[in-house]
Parts: structure tokens; C-alpha cells; sequence
């Protein structure tokens, strides 16, 4: 690690304040992405402005259909919690499953989809779910706002408050574990609203995407035998040591009609 | 029998300070006045070194010194050796290149040392690592086990053309490449045992203190054998006179092989520390230990077996590329030959075997002993080969190892390949391990997971293996440049407690608690008065260490023999003491007794006698406090079936290990709870190997599985709850009766799980590891 200046904020305006202020600044929230690559010297940020300060930034609720949860909520948090196992249970167990205890207990909704690993959990949810990503400045639907890999449509001193959910008829998330981090490989979150059947990927591509040719093919039915004819464009996949794309287009096929077969069960 | 005795499975009791976290591993220690040591490291795997500027490092705020291979060169430091000499078909020793402990004019895989940096904090060190500049001439990496010697690729060292370290032909060739003329059947099979990184949970530390009021250097090191480290770095590496140097392996968070070999991180820090004249630590961070922590296994082969019509093994003709790396490990060149080669029989009376081990230098970590050292590497080829071969003939896996077996009345059994089995029954364990793994109920389990959409298969793997790692003259024969006798010492104190020295290490296998009960049996003396000392060489005599489950089939056995001695002398003091003649004193549950009468006293009191002789026997010398020394007169043979049963999902290609049984003969038992803990860890480790492990370089050389985001270790959940039982056997070489089981697990599993889904599938074999993908590839062309 090289040396940085810490600061803990005690509310939104005063980090977004940090962050403008500092040259190169960066928040924290968990720090479970953050702090080992600062460890392993790949980050040097000048400031590292801590979140965990700002009560308001965490905790669970749900308003009618729609079930909001605070950037800094932790993914422990999100599996535990009574008011999510109700509406989307798909999205507790999904949490539930990211990393291990430790992980958990520290790494948060925010911090995971700012950072928008391309084999993380959380954003085929919110693709999945439609969610609405809320910032300091506004409100971001999901689809527009993972962009890349490693990138969203978060400006420098933007800051995650929140994410709203609406809640599904039925939803479910089928993971291929990376046999060694136990990211995911592929992930499907497959969700039905009363405004039809939506899908997100994760894993397969530089960066989680609504699986369009998936849903067509499903024509508002949960049917996975649907899904058998679909043709995933190979090129488009990553391929890694772990799964060739190839095999990534076939597990992306295999978790869709698994996670329908879940939510038909 | 002692309540604590031989065959009580007794809670192991280091593990009080373990789980509690009050271990005291290399890391833990500090010293007034330490230094850290950090390492510059080579980022390409094969260049010239042509510059080194170590001016702006040495500025730097706090750091003290920047040294390089020429200051190591400058005080004749170094370099780093081979300790077992294998002679080439040419016959000449193996190529053995120089091994600087930091770079003379050149790197030879991504890690190797190319400088190192002492500051008063890490983070300075660090940071004056960086400013170390370096001019590397890049060429090209040489990585691929089977093309390395082939003469297509860059040649590494002078003194090994076209990176050949040995070509060692073994057996007669001719009567083999006969009986293969003449065979009913010929099966053959083309196979990789793939590389691994060792992996123990603590990072390799070290810790360097100088007295310059002595002249002593101590080191504390995570070490498995402190007295070896010593000589080596005294005798070969120059680092100061034997005693001067005081090695000391505090706890030891595992190692698994990995902590055997000196290491030049451990050289360079003994020898700093006397340089700057200030204590220096060193500890390993994850990635440093992926890449300069010796690897293990990594060979690519072809094993054939010729057969009559009845499935007899008439002949096999094995051939082995070996990749030892870019440099010799302290023991590299002895695993893949005498501790693979020799393990070639198994548990089979194949009459003739020929065998040709090619061992190649690649721009790659060292690659050393790795639990089961060589033996996972044999069985693997033999195993998988068995089956092939009942494939081909028709019959029925554990049908062709029946008829092959040597037979139980023939042992000691010598085989074609130097090993003498003293032991065994191989027919036993096999059908206890049939039975256990209800190998008759496999077909309806298998039709079963068919409606399920899943592909059950089973495979067998009887293994057996050469540990207990001594016989001297033996090693010395084959080139071994140390005895492998172990030592001990039994000391009790005025007050009846007792403390024995073992020349063994402990460093997860629970020696402080077995070697207790076998003092609390042999003295009947209570456990908690027994403390057993290991890793220090200030406070044990000498000894060899921990490695190839040799503890307590040697050390356990010198212990035996101390506790003997300590006997014969207590019944002189007590026939004194009681009056009586030596010859009518019975030494039995800690009481020396005249037989026949109640007249006794304990061992207790015979040692206080023995301290306070103010009435003792004439010509006895006081004191009790015994030493002994064994060297056994051959290898110890644990052997044993284990059988694995798998489902695939042949959709995701995902193996889930529904069944897992092992009959394993050990001879017996000392701690039955440490021994079954043994196993577990044992075939945690094979399912690993043979599911997730895999050391992947690129062909440029860098090391692609450089932490756990890439490198799959076995976790629980990859693993099922296993059925072990056993079928022991009672080897007449061994006083305790006694044979090792660190490393049975590693060696028979690998091959049982492959089997298994060979079996599932209907292929004919699968590489290790196999991934998902492989396995979903494989159910795929078969289907
Ligand atoms: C061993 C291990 C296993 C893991 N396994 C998984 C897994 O299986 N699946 C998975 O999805 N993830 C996994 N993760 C990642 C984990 O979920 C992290 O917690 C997460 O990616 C980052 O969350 P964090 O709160 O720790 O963020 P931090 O590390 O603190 O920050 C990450 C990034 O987000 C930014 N940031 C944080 N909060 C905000 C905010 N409110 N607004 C704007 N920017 C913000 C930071 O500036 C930083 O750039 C794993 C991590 C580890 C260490």
C-alpha cells in the first residue's frame, strides 16, 4: 500500500465535498475490492473517503412493490433480511451466496455495482429486476448504468445512495462458481413482472447485459425448453482459463433454463 | 494399554494453542531492532541481466542496504544445491546448473531473485524494491514440459544442452521390448500429472538474528527440518560453521514438502543479518509464494502394459518427461526417479518393467517434493493404466488388480524396480474396500442417477508406496548425499515429568501428541507430564526432519528405543533400591516391581534415585536421560484400495463426489483420530489435484494461477463425507509396527476420482485436473 489521507464522512454532501476536493480520490465503502488492490499497489488514490460513517446510506425498505436498499448495506444484511427474503427471495439468496462470511459481513450493494466487476453477482439482479440504480444527483435505470468492464455511468464524484427493486411474481438466479474465486463463471437472474419475463447475464461478457435473445425466445412463457433453440453469439463471450467461450455460451443457455425451471417450481 | 497410550485416540494437544491463536509461527517473532527484508524480483522468465542500479533504492528513506548476486559472490555465499545425484545414460551426473541465491547475469523464471532490500519498515523496504532499476535482455521463455528437450526451444543454462538435466534409463530394456513382441494384448495410454503449487496455509518467513559478541547467527525459519536447513547452509552454502548457526522451525503453519529445501530467501537473510548487523525478517506475501515456493509433480508421459490372454501383466514400458524447472531444488532430481520409478510395480507382480525418466529444465519455479513426492506420479500412471487395461481385456476393474496383485504369502516380495515389499495384503484391503463402497450396489445407484439426468461412475485406485524415508545406506547407494536415520532423546526431570527431543518436525501432523502416548505407554508416565520438543537445533542433537511419513516409522521408533534404554538402566536403580537382584526386577505400567513380591517402586522415584543418588548403584552413572538413534534396514509400504464414486452433470460437466472409501493398511494405529485426520487431509489433497489444482504458466513464461482468484484449492463442499477404514498388515522391519500415512491419501486418490468419471463418461481417460469444461467436452464426444 502507499501512503493516502483517510477521511470518514458523516454525510452524502460532505463525501461528494471530499471527493471534489482531493485529487485523486476514491470512497470506500467495504473495501473488499478496494483495499487489496491498494495492498497489492495497483491503487494509489491520494484520499480514500469512508462511507461507513453515513448512517442514512444503509438499510432495508420496502414501499409497496418496490423494495429499496442503501448503498452501504451489507451483503450479509441483504441475505438476512426478513423484508427481501419475502419480496425477492432470489435477491437474498444471491447475496447470500457472494464470497464468503468475511466477504459479506464488509463488501456492500454499492461497492459492488460501482465497481461492476464483469463476473460479479448483483448487477445481473438489477438487470434482471429492472431496478433503478439512485445517486446523489439522480436516478439511473440499471441497463444504462453498467457501461463496461469495470465501468459505469457514475461520474467521478457521483455517489450510489441506492438501489430500488421492484418486486417480481417470480424470480430465481442460477450460478456457475468459478471453481477457484467462486465469482461467477456465468449467472442468469431471471425475473417475471407483470411486465413480462426479463433476464440478466452476468459472467459471459466484458460487462452484465439484459439477455435479449433469451427472453425473446421465451415469448413471455417460462418455459425453458424455449430456450434450446436460442443462438448466443460465441465471439462475444469471455474466455479465460476457466471457461472457454464456447463453453461460456452453452452454461449461459444451461443456468437460463435452470433458473426457469426454478421459477415454474 | 495406558489410557493414553498406543491406540487411544487422544485430543491432540498443540491444538490448545492453535485454534486459540496462540501459535508461535516465524511471523509472530520480533526482535529489538528488526529489519525487513524484500525481495526484487524477476517480472520475465528468461533474460539477461543487464543492469542493475541500486543507487536511488539505497537512498531511500530508511533502507539500509541493497545487495545483489555480487555481494552474495563477493563474501562465497552460495550457491544453493542439489543433495541427490542422478546419473545420465551418458554417464555422466545430472546437468546441474549454478544456483545463485540472487541472479548472476541472468533470470530464469518470473520470481527469481534479483536483489534484495533491508529498511528499518516493511514499507520502506517496499518502496526502495521499486526503486531498484534493472536492464533485462528478454528471450524467450521455454515452459512446455513435453517440447522443453526436444531441441525446438531456447537452451537455459550452458551446462545442460537442449535443457536436458537427465536421461535416466532404468530396467532391462531388452527382455521388456521382448515380452511386448510377445504379449496377447498391448494397452497404452498417453498422460499428464499436472503441476502444483504446495500451497501450506503460512507463507515461508524468516527471521535472522547475528550476535556479534558470539559470532552466532540464529535463523528462524518455517522449516521442516531445522538440523538439514543447518547443514546445508553451513556445509554447501557457507553461511557460517555448524555451530555457529542455530536453526529454529518454531510452529509451522503446514508445508506439505514446500518447507523441506533451502530456499534463497532463507541464505540471503542469515546472511544480512550479519552484514547489516541487525536482525532481519522476511516473510512471504501469497503471491511471492506462488511463484518461488518450489511446485510439485508436472510430468507428461506414456505407459504401456503388455498382457497374456487372461489380463497378466507380462512387461511395462513407461516414459516420462519430468520438468524440474528453471534450477535444481535441493532435492529435485530425486522425485522423478528413485521416488518414482522405483513405485512403478505397485501393488503388482508385472514381472518385467523398463522405464526412461527424461528430466528438463523449463523458465518455471523449481519443482521439488510435494506430498507423496514422485509416488502420486507412479500411481497416477499405474492406476489409470490398470484400468485401461481391463477396459481393453473385458474385465472388470477390480477383477484385473485380483489377478495381478502379488499374491499375501509372497512377501517380502522384491519387485523388478529395487523396492522390497516387507508387507502386505492387497487382496484384504480390496475387497474390504469393495465392500465398503457396496461396489455390488453401484449398478443400480449408476441406473438411478441415469433418470436423474446424471452419469454415476466408480473407480478403484490400490496404491502402495515407499515412506518412512530412511534406510541410510540405501539413499547413499542411490546417490543421496545425507543419512536419513532420525534421533531422540528421552530426558526426565528430577521431578518425574519427562521431555523428549525428537530430530522430527511438527508442523500440522500432531507428533506432540503421538509421541507422548508412546512415552505414556512405554513409561507410564501421564500424558500431561510428557512435553515433546522438536525444531530447535540448540535443544535437539540431530535429525533429519518430517518429510515422506517418516516420523513416527523412524523418529517414533529412536523414541521407542530411548525409552528402552531408560528401562534398562531404571531397573539397576530400582534393584538397588528395593534390594533385589537386577535380573528379578519387571518393569510394567510405570513400576519397577520384584517379581513375585509387592516390593516396587515407580518410575518417578527410579528418577529421582537417578538425580539425588545418595544410595545408587555402583559403576551407574547418574542422571536419566537417554538417548537413541534408527536407522531402519529398509522403506515402510503403506499400501491400500480406495474407491471413488462420482456423478457428472454432463450438462455444466460439474463431478460431484457423492461416495469416497479407503481401506488403507498403515500397520498400527498409535492415534487413530490423527491417523483418520491424516486421511482426510490426504485425499482433500488428491481430489485436488485431480479436480482443481493446476499450476499454469503462459508461453511467455508468467505464471497465469498466481493467487486463489485463479488457483482452485479443494473446499469442503468439493469434498464428501468420507468412509475409511482399514486392513493392516504388520511390518517385521519396523519395531513399532508401525507404517506412515501423511501422504497415502495424496497418492491413492488422484487416481480413483479419474477412474471414476472415465467410468461415468465411457472415455478412455481424462487429464487432470478435471475442469468442468473438460469433463462437459469429454461427456460431449462421448455421447
Ligand atoms: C474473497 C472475495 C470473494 C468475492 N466473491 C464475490 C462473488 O462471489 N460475487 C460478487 O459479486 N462479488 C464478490 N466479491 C466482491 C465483493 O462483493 C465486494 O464486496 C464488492 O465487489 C465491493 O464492495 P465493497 O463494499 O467492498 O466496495 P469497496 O471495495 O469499498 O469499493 C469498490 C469500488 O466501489 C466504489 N464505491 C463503493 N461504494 C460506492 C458508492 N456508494 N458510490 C460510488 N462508488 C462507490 C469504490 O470507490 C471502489 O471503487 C468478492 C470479494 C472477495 C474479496
Amino acid at each position: 500500500m502507499y501512503n493516502f489521507s483517510y477521511q470518514k464522512a458523516a454525510s452524502v454532501d460532505e463525501a461528494v465535498a471530499a471527493m471534489q476536493a482531493a485529487e485523486d480520490g476514491k470512497f470506500v465503502a467495504g473495501g473488499q475490492t478496494m483495499l487489496p488492490t491498494m495492498k497489492h499497489r495497483l491503487a494509489s488514490p491520494s484520499d480514500v473517503i469512508d462511507l461507513g460513517g453515513i448512517a442514512d446510506l444503509a438499510g432495508i425498505a420496502v414501499d409497496g412493490d418496490t423494495v429499496t436498499i442503501g448503498a452501504m448495506t451489507t451483503h450479509a444484511a441483504v441475505a438476512a433480511s426478513a423484508e427481501v427474503g419475502e419480496t425477492i427471495p432470489a435477491l437474498a439468496a444471491l447475496a447470500g451466496n457472494i464470497g464468503d462470511p468475511a466477504v459479506r459481513n464488509r463488501g456492500t450493494l454499492g461497492g459492488s455495482i460501482a465497481n461492476n466487476d464483469p463476473a460479479a453477482d448483483y448487477p445481473a439482479a438489477l438487470i434482471g429486476l429492472g431496478a433503478t440504480v439512485k445517486t446523489n444527483r439522480r436516478e439511473i435505470a440499471a441497463e444504462d448504468f453498467f457501461t463496461g468492464m469495470f465501468e459505469t455511468a457514475l461520474a467521478e464524484d457521483e455517489l450510489i445512495t441506492a438501489v430500488s427493486f421492484p418486486k417480481p411474481e417470480v424470480a430465481a438466479y442460477m450460478k456457475f462458481d468459478n471453481p477457484a474465486s467462486r465469482y461467477a463463471i456465468v449467472g442468469v437472474f431471471v425475473a417475471k413482472t407483470g411486465a413480462g419475463i426479463r433476464i440478466g447475464v452476468t459472467g459471459a461478457t466484458t460487462c452484465a447485459h439484459r439477455g435479449k435473445r433469451l427472453e425473446q425466445a421465451l415469448g413471455g412463457e417460462l418455459n425453458a425448453a424455449a430456450i434450446d433453440g436460442v443462438d448466443l453469439p460465441v465471439d462475444k463471450m469471455n474466455a479465460d482459463m476457466h471457461a472457454s467461450a464456447e463453453y461460456r455460451a452453452h452454461l449461459v443457455k444451461v443456468m437460463t433454463k435452470r433458473a426457469i425451471e426454478a421459477c415454474a417450481a | 494399554m495406558a489410557d493414553n497410550g498406543i491406540g487411544a485416540s487422544v485430543r491432540r494437544k498443540e491444538d490448545n494453542r492453535f485454534l486459540l491463536g496462540k501459535g508461535n509461527y516465524t511471523d509472530d517473532i520480533n526482535v529489538a531492532g528488526q529489519t525487513y527484508a524484500v525481495f526484487v524480483r524477476s517480472p520475465h522468465a528468461h533474460a539477461t541481466l543487464d543492469s542493475i542500479d541500486t543507487s536511488a533504492a539505497q537512498a531511500a528513506p530508511g533502507v539500509l542496504a541493497v545487495f545483489t548476486g555480487d555481494d552474495l559472490a563477493a563474501d562465497g555465499i552460495g550457491p544453493l544445491i542439489c543433495g541427490v545425484t542422478v546419473t545420465s545414460d551418458d554417464g555422466e551426473p545430472h546437468r546441474a546448473p549454478m544456483h545463485p541465491a540472487l541472479a548472476q547475469g541472468k533470470v530464469n523464471y518470473v520470481g527469481d531473485h534479483v536483489a534484495v532490500v533491508i529498511a528499518e519498515s516493511l514499507a520502506q523496504a517496499r518502496d526502495g524494491a521499486e526503486l531498484v532499476q534493472v536492464d533485462y535482455g528478454v528471450l524467450p521463455a521455454v515452459t512446455d514440459t513435453a517440447t522443453a528437450a526436444d531441441g525446438s526451444q531456447q537452451q537455459i543454462h550452458e551446462v545442460a544442452p537442449d535443457n536436458m538435466c537427465f536421461n535416466w534409463p532404468f530396467g532391462d530394456k531388452e527382455a521388456v521390448d521382448a515380452a511386448f513382441d510377445a504379449a496377447h494384448k498391448v494397452s497404452t495410454l498417453d498422460l499428464i500429472n499436472n503441476r502444483m503449487v504446495t500451497n501450506p496455509m503460512e507463507p515461508r518467513a524468516a527471521l535472522g538474528e547475528y550476535n556479534s559478541g558470539s559470532e552466532e547467527i540464529t535463523l528462524h525459519l518455517t522449516t521442516q527440518n531445522p538440523h538439514v536447513h543447518r547443514l546445508v547452509l553451513s556445509a554447501f552454502n557457507q553461511l557460517a560453521p555448524e555451530h555457529k548457526l542455530r536453526v529454529v522451525g518454531p510452529d509451522v503453519g503446514g508445508g506439505f514438502g514446500a518447507k523441506i529445501f533451502v530456499y534463497a530467501e532463507e541464505l540471503v537473510v542469515g546472511w544480512a543479518c550479519r552484514k547489516v548487523n541487525r536482525p532481519v525478517k522476511w516473510t512471504a506475501d501469497r503471491t511471492e509464494a506462488f511463484l518461488a515456493d518450489a511446485h510439485g509433480r508436472d510430468h507428461v508421459a506414456t505407459a504401456e502394459m503388455a498382457m497374456d490372454e487372461n489380463g497378466k501383466f507380462l512387461a511395462m514400458r513407461v516414459n516420462t518427461r519430468a520438468n524440474l524447472g528453471a534450477y535444481l531444488s535441493t532435492f529435485g532430481t530425486m522425485v522423478p526417479s528413485y521416488l518414482y520409478a522405483f513405485l512403478l510395480a505397485g501393488q503388482y507382480a508385472t514381472p518385467l518393467i523398463y522405464s526412461e525418466v527424461k528430466a528438463v529444465f523449463t523458465n518455471t519455479a523449481p519443482v521439488d517434493a510435494s506430498r507423496g513426492a514422485g509416488r502420486p506420479e507412479a500411481t497416477f500412471l499405474l492406476e489409470r493404466l490398470v484400468d485401461v487395461c481391463a477396459a481393453d481385456m473385458g474385465l472388470d476393474p477390480a477383477e484385473i488388480r485380483r489377478r495381478n496383485f502379488i499374491p499375501t504369502d509372497a512377501f517380502p516380495y522384491q519387485t523388478p524396480v529395487v523396492q522390497c515389499y516387507d508387507s502386505g495384503d492387497y487382496h484384504a484391503a480390496l475387497e474390504k474396500a469393495l465392500s465398503l463402497a457396496d461396489y455390488e450396489g453401484f449398478a443400480a445407484r449408476a441406473e438411478e442417477a441415469r433418470s436423474r439426468g446424471k452419469r454415476r461412475g466408480i473407480g478403484l485406485s490400490s496404491y502402495v508406496e515407499a515412506c518412512g524415508i530412511a534406510p541410510s545406506a540405501a539413499v547413499g547407494q542411490l546417490g543421496g548425499g545425507v543419512g536419513l536415520w532420525e534421533s531422540a532423546q528421552v530426558r526426565f526431570n528430577p521431578t518425574g515429568n519427562v521431555q523428549v527431543f525428537t530430530g522430527t518436525h511438527s508442523h500440522g501432523q500432531g507428533h506432540e501428541t503421538t509421541f507422548a502416548q508412546l512415552v505414556c505407554d512405554q513409561l507410564g508416565v501421564p500424558i500431561e507430564n510428557i512435553e515433546v520438543i522438536h525444531g530447535d537445533t540448540a535443544k535437539t542433537q540431530f535429525g533429519m526432519g518430517t518429510y515422506g511419513s517418516r516420523s513416527l516409522a523412524v523418529g517414533g521408533v529412536a523414541i521407542a528405543k530411548a525409552c528402552d534404554k531408560l528401562i534398562a538402566k531404571g531397573k539397576k536403580i530400582a534393584a538397588h533400591a528395593l534390594e533385589a537382584a537386577e535380573g528379578d526386577i519387571e518393569f510394567a505400567d510405570g513400576s519397577f516391581a520384584v517379581a513375585g513380591t509387592d516390593k516396587a517402586m515407580s518410575i518417578g522415584e527410579v528418577a529421582f534415585n537417578a538425580y539425588v543418588p545418595h544410595s545408587y548403584p555402583e559403576g551407574v552413572e547418574p542422571g536419566f536421560d537417554e538417548n537413541a538413534f534408527f536407522d531402519p534396514l529398509n522403506f515402510s509400504f503403506p499400501a491400500g484400495t480406495h474407491i471413488c464414486e462420482v456423478e457428472v452433470d454432463p450438462d455444466t460437466g460439474v463431478v460431484d463426489i457423492v461416495r469416497y472409501s479407503a481401506v488403507d493398511d498403515f500397520g498400527k494405529l498409535i492415534n487413530p483420530m490423527i491417523v483418520e485426520g491424516q486421511v482426510h487431509g490426504g485425499i482433500a489433497h488428491g481430489v485436488g489435484q485431480a479436480l482443481l489444482e493446476c499450476a499454469r504458466y503462459g508461453d511467455d513464461g508468467q505464471l497465469l494461477t498466481a493467487s486463489y482468484m485463479d488457483y482452485a484449492m479443494p473446499r469442503a463442499d468439493n469434498l464428501p463425507s468420507f468412509d475409511v477404514d482399514y486392513a493392516p498388515t504388520d511390518p517385521p522391519d519396523n519395531p513399532l509396527g508401525v507404517k506412515g500415512c501423511g501422504e497415502a491419501g495424496a497418492i491413492g486418490a488422484p487416481p480413483a476420482v479419474i477412474n471414476a468419471i472415465v467410468n461415468a463418461l465411457g472415455v478412455k481417460h481424462i487429464d487432470m485436473p478435471a475442469t468442468p469444461e473438460n469433463v462437459w467436452r469429454a461427456a460431449k464426444s462421448a455421447a
